[in-house]
């Protein structure tokens, strides 16, 4: 995963929920950082806006952790990058 | 205090434009989902609800009156013409001045404003249509019930997200027990199925890409749905007295706030309520025989209300059958507590409790008799009708069978 993209996502996150951006890191879990469901769905709605992806209900359903939602951008950011409609 | 009775039902929904249709869809454990037709999904993550399918206000409505009244409210009135055709209301001048009525919504008709927004926002016109505001307003139904049957006695409209239509039945209850009035028209009504607030849902990330199937492992969320269920309720004594068929009696309403969460339920505040409309019944758990759950299917909300049930009834609730009509017509947000309402009111004058359709395997966390699939043939006496809304707003109906030691 590129730095620049993992400081982006950690970025959106932070400025999402308002939680100070030190204590935000890719080994963070959700749990740790207090963020329920309903502000996972707000952190995913960032992200979209972020990266310009449109991140489908079934790649979220068992996010815990930070690291995963980093990968599942990474993952459509590439889709997207590669013309699929996977990352429209 | 006055015993109360319901006199008249009335309903359209996706499971039939009338009480008759809605009922035998019930007892088939018939689902009314399919793709929706009456807004463009192309864009969206779900293209499935629980529309009135191939609805037109046509024969319902003159084009001259059918202009003045979004979705929500002709089916408000649909329903609420039934339900007074249902009890034989005979209207006095003295009647009509006492009379309540208390509808429930959750959107109103924002999906007119959803036209006019994009009127304004999109096409880049300088007007919206005249009408947008009455069109818009929560309590259009009530206010065209009124001007329907010429009703001048306490009206108004209560929105509580998906509790809306319990929280308006259980206060029309109190009024007529309370002898405040001696009729009242009470149930809710909703029409959500419009492009922006179905983007609004799907942002949320609660809705069935499939279809609902409450308390399955495999659930997948709540799929929306429309339509209205209104009722006709009078003091018992005086709708026997003048020989009018009583479906069923209403004989506790409960409510409670989590004071939590904006969105996830919990299942403290959701037992609270259904201890509330025990109490105020004056029954023990152990005299319920059916619920009809919320159960939307969400993963969080089927959990939280089996925790719920068995933290209300203990070890009765492995005797108690329950169910989710969801399953069947759909999440009506203010309109579902009174489709629910009706549902238990049908199951208990019928004979019949309403199946939880759609169902695959149990999910253990949800370890509750869910009648999957099938209706169940069942004499009940005593059954709630349970409704927790987003908000943490929780309002719980308790209906007595009419036939109760009579037959």
């Amino acid at each position: 995963m590129s730095d620049e993209l993992t400081q982006r996502v950690l970025k959106t996150i932070a400025t999402s929920k308002r939680i100070p951006i030190e204590q935000v890191t890719i080994e963070s879990e959700l749990q740790q950082l207090g963020i329920d469901s309903m502000d996972a769905v707000e952190i995913l709605f960032a992200l979209e806006n972020e990266f310009d992806i449109s991140i489908p209900d079934e790649e979220v359903r068992n996010v815990r952790n930070i690291r995963q939602m980093a990968e599942g951008v990474e993952k459509l950011v590439a889709a997207k990058a590669a013309g699929s409609p996977a990352g429209q | 205090m006055r015993r109360v009775a319901i006199t008249g039902m009335g309903a359209i929904c996706a499971l039939g434009r009338n009480v008759r249709e809605v009922a035998a869809s019930l007892c088939q454990g018939r689902p009314g989902i399919g793709l929706i037709e009456s807004a463009d999904c192309s864009q969206l993550r779900f293209q499935n609800g629980a529309e009135v399918r191939g609805y037109h206000h046509q024969p319902y409505f003159e084009d001259r009156r059918a202009d003045f009244l979004d979705r929500f409210a002709q089916f408000a009135v649909i329903a609420a013409r039934e339900a007074v055709a249902y009890a034989g209301v005979e209207w006095t001048p003295e009647l009509r001045e006492r009379a309540a009525i208390i509808t429930g919504s959750c959107v109103g008709g924002q999906s007119t404003e959803d036209v006019g927004f994009h009127e304004v926002y999109k096409l880049g016109h300088n007007r919206v249509h005249p009408l947008t505001i009455p069109k818009t307003m929560a309590n259009a139904g009530a206010s065209h019930i009124s001007m329907e049957f010429g009703i001048t006695g306490p009206s108004y409209t209560i929105s509580t997200a998906c509790s809306s239509a319990a929280h308006a039945i259980g206060q029309a209850y109190w009024m007529i027990r309370g002898g405040s009035t001696d009729l009242a028209i009470t149930g809710g009504s909703e029409a959500p199925f419009s492009f922006g607030i179905l983007k609004a849902w799907e942002a949320m990330r609660v809705v069935s890409p499939e279809t609902c199937r409450p308390f399955s492992r495999d659930r997948r969320g709540m799929i929306l749905g429309e339509g209205a269920a209104m009722f006709v309720l009078e003091p018992l004594e005086a709708a026997r007295a003048r020989g009018a068929a009583v479906h069923a009696e209403i004989v506790g309403f409960g409510m409670s706030a989590d004071a939590n969460h904006i969105t996830q339920p919990s299942a403290e505040g959701a037992a609270r309520a259904m201890r509330a409309a025990l109490r105020d019944a004056a029954i023990a758990p152990e005299q319920i025989g059916y619920v009809n759950a919320h159960g939307t299917a969400t993963p969080a909300n089927d959990v939280t209300e089996a925790a719920a049930i068995r933290a209300v009834f203990g070890a009765h609730t492995d005797r108690l059958a329950v169910s989710s009509t969801k399953s069947m017509h759909g999440h009506a947000l203010g309109a579902s507590a009174a489709l629910e309402c009706l549902a238990t009111a049908l199951a208990l004058r019928d004979g019949v409790l309403p199946p939880t359709a759609n169902f695959t395997e149990l999910d253990p966390e949800c370890d509750l008799d869910v009648i999957p699939n099938q209706a169940r043939p069942a004499e009940v006496e005593y059954a709630l009708s349970n409704s927790f809304a987003f908000g943490g707003l929780n309002a719980v109906l308790a209906l007595r069978n009419a036939w109760a030691g009579r037959r």
